[in-house]
């Protein structure tokens, strides 16, 4: 989502600093996933929101619906049923844009300006500027872009950026019955994560915790886990993410180093040519083909 | 065309299509490939008709240019195989950097450092067309972690090969009398004598 009146922190493929003067306040959406019911309001208020309207399925057997992300599904819940402490427990998380501080899909874009980072903390999407090439999903360490069969254009949750910009919350917390999805400052949030955890400690769950993962450098989508040890139950949601190391060399050390390495090529032969001068056919040799041709 | 007709035929007419089919790809290849890779060279995606147009059309050339350089490679592959003379070639190759190139050992068509080239660069080649494959989102989906290693390799190959190039394209250019030979396919009696000895002696019975 473009012109809106939100400070730019950093931009994709762009070599110089984005406004910096200006610090705004860094806001978070938390996401307690033990008072979420799983009604999948956030859901139908993004697409209200958004105008989104993904392509009608088919039911296969299990409770997520769409089955996955998409270009027009920013936001699904995702259902897992695991076992802990002898008992079956159904474990309900919304699955979206973390919205890291160290943003893969941002380093990994090609693109300048396809994908902004906001001094809020929001990472967005632009997608006028987008090219379609997907380097966003292979730098995502949470497997969130999609690209859209129909533009070819990259997707993911904006955190209602354009709501946001006018001092509004993003609509799934707006839509959210039980309160499960708050939103306000990151350290607002933080606080009220507290409050949570312990009193979840309080009920029996010792390891409910903040899922804040330091890995991305913190990220402005948070969540309350009673079981913050295994963050893998709740639909694979990884335990340590980070961006991977593979797309830090390829994005970030190999790109200067080989740029200069071609310019080295480059140069190095120029002035090889300069003070070597060329290799020509000797004087020696066209007499000796001279001197044949005269027999 | 024959400019002298004691010149020597180095090249068939379809060896040199085949080679400038490679040459041109590479080039448009180059230029749209850089311009995803550091961004101050995206503004080379303006020459493609814009940045989306440069990301639909790079791996259709990549297509094209592994399917010709296959020509190539099947074409000369066995006038690349390295022989003791090469290496020796090899051991003085800086002799011959240092444009002193009396001493060097008799060499056939292609000299050590030409056949290093050739296998270099059907290795990035090959290399180049695997991980293009595993990063073209347009038609495949392969699992996170292979596009990521895809993404690398794509990189560090194409770097690799843009620089094979450029001594390439610098080594006709230095070597005088070269590039005709891929313009019009013949050299001259001297340039053979004086650079591919063993090739020259082999076609004139000299």
């Amino acid at each position: 989502m473009a012109l809106q009146s939100l400070d730019i922190k950093q931009r994709s493929a762009t070599t110089t600093p984005s406004t910096q003067a200006r610090q705004t306040v860094e806001i978070a959406k938390l996401i307690d996933v033990s008072t979420c019911i799983g009604c999948k309001a956030c859901q139908s208020a993004c697409m209200e929101w958004n105008d989104l309207r993904p392509e009608i399925g088919h039911t296969v057997g299990v409770h997520d619906n769409p089955t996955d992300l998409g270009a027009e599904a920013w936001t699904v819940m995702r259902f897992s049923e695991v076992e802990q402490n002898n008992t079956l427990e159904w474990l309900i998380r919304k699955d979206g844009c973390m919205h890291c501080a160290d943003p893969g899909c941002l380093k990994a874009c090609p693109s300048p300006g396809a994908i902004i980072q906001y001094s809020n903390g929001i990472v967005d999407f632009h997608q006028e500027n987008c090219i379609g090439c997907g380097y966003c999903v292979t730098g995502c360490p949470f497997n969130v872009p999609r690209i859209s069969q129909k533009d070819s254009k990259a997707y993911k949750c904006s955190l209602c950026s354009d709501r946001v910009a006018v001092n509004q919350a993003p609509a799934c917390a707006k839509a959210c019955p039980t309160g499960a999805i708050q939103f306000g400052s990151k350290e607002e949030m933080k606080d009220f994560a507290e409050t949570r955890i312990a009193d979840l400690k309080e009920r029996g769950f010792d390891k409910a915790g903040l899922y804040d993962p330091a890995g991305v450098g913190g990220t402005h989508v948070m969540y309350v886990l009673h079981h913050a040890d295994q963050p893998g139950l709740y639909h694979g949601l990884p335990a340590n993410p980070s961006i991977s190391p593979l797309v830090s060399l390829w994005k970030g050390f190999a790109k200067p180093l080989a740029t200069l390495a071609l310019a080295g090529v480059a140069l190095g032969s120029l002035f090889h040519y300069v003070t070597k001068g060329p290799n020509e056919v000797s004087k020696e040799i066209e007499d000796e083909i001279e001197k044949e041709d005269a027999q | 065309m024959i400019r002298d007709p004691k010149d020597l035929k180095r090249y068939e007419p379809r060896e040199r299509a085949n080679h400038w089919v490679v040459g041109i790809s590479f080039i448009l290849l180059a230029l749209s490939g850089l311009a995803f890779f550091h961004p101050a060279f995206f503004p080379l995606t303006q020459l493609f008709g814009g940045p989306v147009w440069a990301r639909i059309i790079h791996p259709y050339l990549g297509v094209l240019m592994a399917l010709s350089f296959l020509g190539l490679y099947v074409r000369f592959k066995h006038l690349n195989r390295m022989t003791p003379a090469d290496r020796e070639w090899l051991a003085k190759a800086k002799n011959m950097v240092d444009g002193n190139d009396h001493d060097m050992p008799e060499q056939g068509k292609y000299n050590g450092g030409q056949k290093v080239m050739f296998w270099a660069l059907a290795v990035c080649m090959l290399l180049m067309t695997v991980s293009g494959l595993l990063i073209w989102r347009a038609w495949f989906g392969f699992d996170i972690t292979l596009v990521r290693l895809g993404a690398v390799v794509h990189a560090a190959a194409g770097a690799t090969m843009i620089g094979l190039i450029m001594v390439h394209i610098y080594a006709a250019i230095w070597v005088k009398g070269t590039i005709r030979a891929m313009w019009y396919g013949t050299v001259t009696r001297g340039w053979a004598k004086q650079h591919h000895r063993g090739w020259y002696r082999q076609v004139t019975g000299k």
